[in-house]
């Protein structure tokens, strides 16, 4: 735990939050690993959790009959793969396989939720932190969508 | 008698060589003199003008490298009229040459630091030869990383030569596209998303950014959200051409002529220029 919790303490994305919270996120979270191929999760089940990755890489994906399986993004060590847990209905919206062997510390959203609602204080911390990802994820896909390699008008 | 000044708007004729189709759109042609023996001296980022006999000259980037003289290569992306006419000369087919023209990428100037190359879709041909020269005295640099975006794996310039850059153990080399299926195992994301991840020290760093001006915008802001300075960020530009040389003021962009002050240029000269439209 107390290992968690340094690597925890340590990552960009909890950075600067109080101790006592920080142990209480420590409380909710375990290492995990995946082999290449494996699914974290896939569309539509229930949203528990959020990852951040360690090591290796995970394809975000959407499946559609006629193309198959479409990667969308990929998410790689240091980042945070996940925020589904956080709205309702929470499920999720696209598959996450590892393209590659990914090692990641798994958060238990439901156990998060709870204590998000018990202390308002936590959750706001923990929601600006995922504002800052959808922030940056949004940018990302609205330049994604102006086509940037090309010249065309 | 002296000797007439040779007529810097007179192409020299070029014999096709080699034509090796890149991807669906981009194709590479590697030439040789006809009339001399002489080699073709340039530095990485100059360009020479194209002329396609019949149909019309344009801009294109030196793309081999420098240290080979002997032939002289340019890849192209398929867009227009002459670019089109260019993709199919074959073998043994005469184009003209002018150039080489323009300025060059800081490569002195870098030494010492670490080098970050991004390159979006064709814009990593005018960084080949930065590349080759950069690989040429590997120990003068830090880091040396390569962050290439482009639309589909399909769509990837010069994979083989990638891979093997990729394989080597003094180069960081990433690439992304915007759209894969599933079984590909790159990245898939925006160039720029690759810049706050990139293992280069941002105090001291050059960098070297090439692709559409869309492209090179948003990963110059990335740069600096990453500490770099506008004096240590280096964009090639593009504007249409004709002479190639400063007379004609067509390339005219702001103060500057893109064919003789550029198409490199620092950021930290031309970005109040950047942020303009319609110039
Ligand atoms: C300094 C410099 C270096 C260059 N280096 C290279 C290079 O290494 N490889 C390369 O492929 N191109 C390069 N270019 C761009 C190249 O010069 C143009 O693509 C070419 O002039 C287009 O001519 P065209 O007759 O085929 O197209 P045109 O008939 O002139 O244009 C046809 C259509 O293509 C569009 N178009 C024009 N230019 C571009 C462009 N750059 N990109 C996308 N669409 C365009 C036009 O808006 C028009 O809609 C460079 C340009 C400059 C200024
Ligand atoms: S192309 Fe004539 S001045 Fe630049």
């Amino acid at each position: 735990m107390e290992n968690l919790e340094h690597i925890l303490s340590e990552h960009p994305f909890l950075q600067g939050l109080h101790e006592d919270y920080l142990r209480l996120v420590t409380g909710c979270a375990s290492n995990v690993r995946f082999e290449p191929g494996q699914y974290l999760f896939r569309e539509d089940e229930e949203a528990n959790w959020f990852y951040i990755i360690r090591q290796g890489k995970v394809a975000v994906e959407a499946y559609g009959a006629e193309r198959g399986s479409v990667i969308i993004d990929t998410v790689e060590q240091g980042e945070v793969l996940g925020w589904s847990w956080l709205i309702p209905p929470y499920n999720w919206h696209f598959d996450a396989r590892a393209i590659e062997l990914t090692r990641a510390i798994a958060l238990d959203g439901k156990c998060l939720r709870k204590k998000c609602e018990d202390d308002h204080h936590l959750g706001y911390e923990l929601l600006k932190r995922f504002a800052h990802i959808m922030e940056q994820r949004l940018e990302a896909t609205r330049i994604r969508l102006l086509d940037i390699y090309g010249n065309e008008k | 008698m002296t000797n007439p000044v040779p007529n810097p708007m007179l192409p020299a004729p070029y014999v096709v060589q080699r034509v090796l189709r890149e991807t669906h759109d981009t194709f590479t042609l590697e030439l040789s003199p006809k009339t001399t023996m002489n080699g073709f001296r340039f530095s990485p980022g100059q360009f020479n003008m194209l002329y396609v006999f019949g149909v019309g000259e344009v801009p294109i980037s030196i793309s081999g490298d420098p240290s080979k003289t002997k032939t002289l290569i340019h890849t192209t992306r398929t867009v227009g009229t002459v670019t089109k006419a260019m993709y199919k000369l074959k073998r043994g087919y005469v184009l003209g040459v002018r150039g080489p023209y323009g300025t060059q990428w800081p490569i002195g100037e870098a030494v010492g630091n670490d080098v970050v190359v991004v390159a979006g879709g064709i814009g990593l041909a005018p960084l080949r030869p930065a590349v080759y020269q950069l690989l040429a005295q590997r120990e003068k640099f830090g880091k040396i990383v390569i962050l290439y975006g482009t639309r589909t794996p399909a769509d990837i310039l010069f994979r083989k030569e990638l891979e093997r850059w990729r394989s080597r153990f003094d180069l960081d080399v990433h690439i992304t596209v915007d759209r894969a299926m599933s079984g590909w195992k790159g990245s898939v994301g925006v160039v720029t998303t690759l810049v706050p991840k990139a293992p280069f020290d941002p105090l001291n760093t050059t960098a070297l950014v090439c692709g559409p001006e869309l492209m090179m915008r948003y990963t110059v802001t990335e740069l600096q959200k990453r500490g770099l300075q506008a004096s240590d960020i280096y964009i090639s530009m593009e504007r249409n051409m004709k002479c190639g040389i400063g007379l004609c003021g067509h390339c005219q962009w702001g103060t500057e002529f893109i064919c003789k002050d550029g198409p490199v240029f620092p950021f930290s000269e031309i970005k109040s220029l950047f942020a303009k439209r319609e110039l």
